[in-house]
């Protein structure tokens, strides 16, 4: 592991909702950037280079929007990289900031981005693009099918029923009331989410994330700048990821050395993360998750994959209370996570940027007692990317 | 000047319409012409002894390349399954049913549409399509070498 350690010493965030129609994409990057160099108690300057977070740009209309928001969030004269890993590009872009601090080839790293998935009605056309046009492109896969495909298998493998996922998100709509930036938030009941409109065996409505539109922004720096800066910093002791093949179809073969349904990715992605943590009980030793969950089914698997549980054993847990923000066994999603807000290109960040808010005690309304480790991860692509992420008040 | 209350109320349509010609290259051009006469083809290496479906040039657990074409079954067993109920623009109308399905001989299991099931129920429909349910592959009779040629239908 590298002998120097990335830490997080500044946050931005601004509120998530459908349309922010009074700024434009780059001037929204660019107020997450300023409140994130506010709370650094920085000024663009003191920042080495920018890893710009930004997943497809078709959602918010121009095409690689990384050029139009270069110098808006004072990215002239300074090294500047994009980085595209879908859903995972938060997780992937705070990853490459701690690789290049670790390394040593800069100090001090602005990670920035911002999303509109609502400013076209086409988001589920355009996520069908991803896939071959010669293979799987044909099937309507999206994220939303793609998704409802691991979960039936899911549920076929555990016995877990629709009122089991049905209460993740009425969990999550609870736990946003107190995040200011969360866009869908409010108590729901099991029923609201049974009842509500079906989309994708077994998703209904509200067992999926809204399209949200937002910034958020995070300054990291090396343990020495970070001591003069910053009283209590989040240091990154851990950190993974994975990819997978696109085709969905070999993680169900036969041969495959992974399971489609059980987010098998975090299984190594954890593992890896973990050693260089040195957790070894991530259940005793872990006190806050921010888990990628756009759908209500993304908790279990990725609980079970990441060793909090055995496998198919979440949903009992989740359904004695042992994920509940407050009297649980661990925290899970605090903020409400990704089924109240996701603005794909930064919701990796912003699971980052959460667990670092627990881990410097700056979580607000929604501050866990006691957090001395916090996990954030994200999966992106054709569920392929993933990425795992333990921030600790130690470095 | 006037006095001017800012005000956003600006909004710029805009409308994005890009043309393309996919060139299928060696293996997936078999692999469709294939189709026209009602073959399924795996590429299979002999090393790993996997047989891929869709094909791919070089094995992915060997990093050999794979050797040989090997036709697969008509028949399979669903790995995954969902049935769409809501409309997307641009993709097809709802409701349809869409599975990975391991056909006889393959390592792998291939996405299509899995038609011919009353989808009015969903509930009950979907008691159909769980992971282990066997089906058939149904071609068209027109093929026209697109993966869309045929599709599944519960045995």
């Amino acid at each position: 592991m590298a002998r120097e350690t990335a830490a997080v010493i500044g946050v931005g965030q601004t509120p998530y909702r459908i349309h922010h129609a009074d700024k434009t994409y780059v001037e929204l990057a660019q107020a997450a950037a300023k409140i994130a160099l506010d709370d650094a108690g920085m000024t663009p300057d003191d920042i080495d280079a920018i890893v710009f977070s930004m997943a497809p740009t078709e959602f918010m209309g121009v095409n690689d929007v990384d050029r139009w928001a270069n110098a808006h969030v004072w990215g002239a004269d300074k090294p500047f990289m994009r980085i595209n890993t879908g859903g995972a590009t938060g997780g992937s872009a705070a990853q490459a900031a701690c690789d290049f601090i670790c390394s040593g080839v800069y100090d001090t790293v602005l990670v920035v981005g911002a999303d509109r998935v609502a400013e076209t009605p086409d988001a589920q056309h355009i996520l069908n693009l991803i896939w071959d046009p010669f293979y799987e492109q044909d099937f309507a896969l999206n994220t939303i099918t793609m998704t409802a495909l691991a979960a039936q298998r899911y549920m076929a493998r555990y016995g877990v029923s629709e009122e089991q996922f049905a209460r993740v998100a009425v969990r999550a709509r609870r736990n946003a009331v107190g995040n200011a930036y969360a866009h869908l938030k409010g108590e729901i009941s099991i029923e609201d989410v049974m009842t509500s409109r079906r989309i994708a065996w077994p998703f209904k409505k509200f067992d999926i994330c809204p399209r949200s539109s937002g910034a958020a922004a995070v300054v990291m720096t090396n343990k020495k700048i970070a001591a003069r800066q910053c009283a209590r910093p989040a240091f990154v002791t851990g950190r993974s990821a994975i990819s997978h093949t696109v085709f969905m179809g070999d993680r169900l073969g036969l041969w495959s050395d992974t399971e489609f349904a059980d987010h098998d990715g975090f299984w190594m992605a954890g593992q890896a993360a973990y050693r260089q943590a040195g957790v070894i009980d991530p259940w005793r030793e872990i006190q806050v998750v921010e888990l990628y969950d756009p759908f209500s089914s993304f908790q279990f698997p990725q609980l079970e994959a990441l060793r909090f549980c055995a496998a198919g054993r979440a949903a009992a847990i989740s359904d004695a209370g042992g994920l509940d923000l407050q009297g649980g066994g661990v925290a899970v999603n605090p903020s409400g996570g990704t089924l109240c807000t996701n603005p794909i290109g930064v919701t990796g960040l912003v699971r980052f940027i959460e667990a670092a808010a627990q881990v410097m005690g700056r979580a607000g309304d929604n501050q866990v007692s006691g957090v001395h480790r916090a996990l954030a991860t994200a999966i992106g692509g054709s569920t392929q990317f993933f990425t795992c992420t333990v921030l600790s008040d130690d470095a | 000047m006037n006095q001017l209350t800012p005000q956003a109320d600006v909004i710029i349509p805009g409308e994005w319409h890009v043309r393309y010609n996919y060139s299928a290259g060696l293996v997936a051009s078999q692999f469709l012409n294939a189709l026209r006469e009602r073959k399924i083809l795996a590429s299979r290496c002999s090393k790993s002894g996997i047989a891929y479906v869709p094909p791919r040039a070089y094995c992915e657990s060997s990093f050999e390349r794979c050797d040989s074409w090997v036709e697969v079954g008509h028949r399979g067993v669903i790995e995954a399954a969902t049935i769409v109920t809501a409309a997307f623009d641009h993709l097809p109308p709802p409701p349809y049913a869409i599975a990975y399905v391991r056909l006889e001989g393959a390592s792998t299991a291939l996405l299509n549409f899995v038609r011919g099931l009353d989808l009015s129920d969903v509930p009950a429909a979907a008691a159909k399509l769980q992971p282990g349910a066997r089906v058939d592959v149904r071609f068209r009779d027109d093929p026209e070498g697109r993966i869309t040629d045929f599709h599944y239908e519960i045995s």
